[in-house]
């Protein structure tokens, strides 16, 4: 299953696009629910089929297809190797893969758009870019639910806009947000400062999580707090220019690192280098690590020979779903920490 | 062992972060894990909404509290209590059950409670096929428990025609 998909880097780690350097997607996704149906933590099996009916066969309308070329699953046919592989494609949310009756997924053929079906929303349609593209994002999620609500009536409320499961998403339902490489930040210990100025501004931050609660590689994630009150453009905006600020800051203190501890820097960038290319064993965590300070070092233009979509492409390819995918077996996870360094060493056995 | 940040507080979310290669222990009461930017992957009710619910339920005291819990969504069942417990609604009606509870708590989760963005593009008159079916079949089951059994056949011969149409 999605032998495909594996052998394509999915298109939000492309490496292109605005300020690919240090932010790697921008995502926006749209909560709706169909009316007249219960809400799916609640909802009685009998309205979850009905929403999977009817979004099936919105998604599968000749008028919708020119814009939802893509492949229709069912989670309940996916086992839990492939759900975690969605995971970390960035196309379900971690909920989604429990293991609730009549979830389905619509996945775009470039990955671009994705439709969850029966998660906390009826709906939940999700569009990624690659780089700092809030705009783009939103621009392509925004034609998708047109095109669906010509089919679809969804709840919508004269005062509180689109309606959803949980009031935080309620009014536009929208949810746009930046992942973003800060090693800049972390290393001269600015990150908290400029985590909390980011959350008075009505944004939240949030550490990347790697397997389990450490924030890993220096990821972050930027999005709106707040869905009600204002209208979509003016949330993407704000994404933008608060994700265009942290850019900056992010790019002085690397400035700074470079003036102040400029041998120091280069020797953590080698170094992480040189064990990416050498080591035997690798953990999950650790190679995000490494990953990070190579991403550093290509940012900085120490590195100059690797290229920025294989360091993307390696931060996916070598976590656990997918690399069991690509060897093609389940393995414990000593042996999955000797097939990712197996796999990071051939990668980049040619620069 | 207590929150290092504030001193005060009884840690409850450790965290380790990479700082420089290095593993750091964070050991963190709820607020000031928020206000690092940490959100706690286990929990089930957003921030803030959270806070903003159990506040609100008990401002009120015992009596009305109890009484806003028994507040009841007449489409779903679900009531206020239900609500509070889950942080979710059970459909689209629980908006309009619990109109005046949930316009105070928008005004405090998002600063505000009227909508400013989209509005569906479509209009209610011009009932898409899906829409005119689903009417169609509750306009059926309701001919059928009156035992109104010529219109039942008028009904089913439209949903026929319906499907030809999608279908053709
Ligand atoms: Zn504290
Ligand atoms: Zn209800």
């Amino acid at each position: 299953m999605f032998e495909d998909m594996i052998k394509h880097p999915t298109v939000w780690l492309q490496g292109d696009g605005s300020e690919a350097e240090i932010v790697l997607s921008s995502r926006v996704r749209m909560a709706r629910n169909i009316s007249g149906l219960r809400y799916p933590p609640h909802a009685p099996r009998e309205d979850r089929e009905k929403v999977l009916e009817y979004a099936t066969r919105a998604i599968e309308d000749e008028e919708n297809k020119k814009l939802l070329r893509g492949r229709l699953v069912y989670m309940d046919d996916i086992d839990s190797l492939n759900r975690n592989f969605l995971v970390e494609r960035h196309l379900v949310s971690p909920e989604f893969m429990q293991n609730l009756p009549s979830r389905g997924l619509f996945i775009g053929a470039d990955e671009r758009i994705c439709i969850m079906v029966n998660e906390e929303d009826h709906l939940r349609i999700q569009a990624i870019t690659s780089g700092l593209a809030a705009e783009e994002s939103f621009d392509l999620a925004n034609k998708v639910d047109d095109s669906l609500s010509k089919m679809l009536e969804f709840d919508f409320d004269a005062d509180f806009g689109y309606l959803t499961s949980c009031p935080t998403n309620v009014g536009t339902g929208l949810r746009a947000s930046v992942l973003i490489h800060l090693p800049g930040l972390v290393l001269t210990r600015d990150i908290d400062s400029v985590i909390s100025r980011i959350t008075k501004l009505g944004l939240a931050v949030r550490g990347f999580y790697g397997e389990g609660t450490d924030v890993s590689g220096n990821l972050f994630q930027v999005s709106n707090q707040t869905t009600l009150g204002r209208t979509e453009a003016d949330i993407i905006d704000s994404i933008q220019q608060v994700t265009d600020q942290i850019i900056e800051y992010e790019n002085a203190a690397r400035e700074r690192l470079f003036n102040d501890a400029r041998m120091q820097i280069e020797d953590k960038i080698w170094r992480a280098y040189g064990i990416l290319k050498n080591a035997r064993v690798l953990s999950s965590e650790e190679v995000m690590n490494l990953l990070s300070a190579v991403r550093l070092g290509y940012g900085m233009g120490v590195l100059k020979n690797i290229e920025l979509p294989l360091i993307n492409e390696l931060l996916l390819l070598s976590r656990s779903a997918h690399l069991q995918k690509l060897v093609g077996k389940d393995m414990d996870s000593e042996e999955r920490d000797i097939a990712r360094a197996d796999l990071v060493r051939e990668k980049l056995s040619g620069i | 062992m207590l929150c290092q940040d504030c001193n005060k507080n009884e840690a409850t979310i450790h965290l380790t972060q990479i700082v420089d290669n290095e593993k750091v222990d964070l050991n963190l009461c709820k607020s000031c894990a928020e206000k690092r930017g940490f959100h706690n992957p286990f929990e089930k009710i957003p921030f803030p909404l959270a806070e903003f619910l159990t506040g609100m339920l008990r401002e009120r005291g015992d009596k009305t509290g109890t009484q806003l819990q028994a507040l009841k969504c007449p489409n779903c069942g679900f009531t206020f209590g239900d609500f509070s417990k889950s942080g979710r609604l059970g459909c689209g009606s629980c908006y309009t059950a619990f109109r005046t509870q949930l316009k105070d708590l928008l005004r405090k989760v998002h600063g505000s409670s009227e909508h400013h963005g989209k509005t569906p593009s479509t209009t209610v008159e011009e009932l898409k096929p899906i829409r005119k079916e689903r009417k169609l079949k509750e306009e059926l089951r309701k001919a059928i428990e009156e035992e109104n059994f010529e219109e039942a056949a008028r009904l089913r011969d439209k949903l026929k025609e319906i499907f030809e149409e999608c279908n053709g």
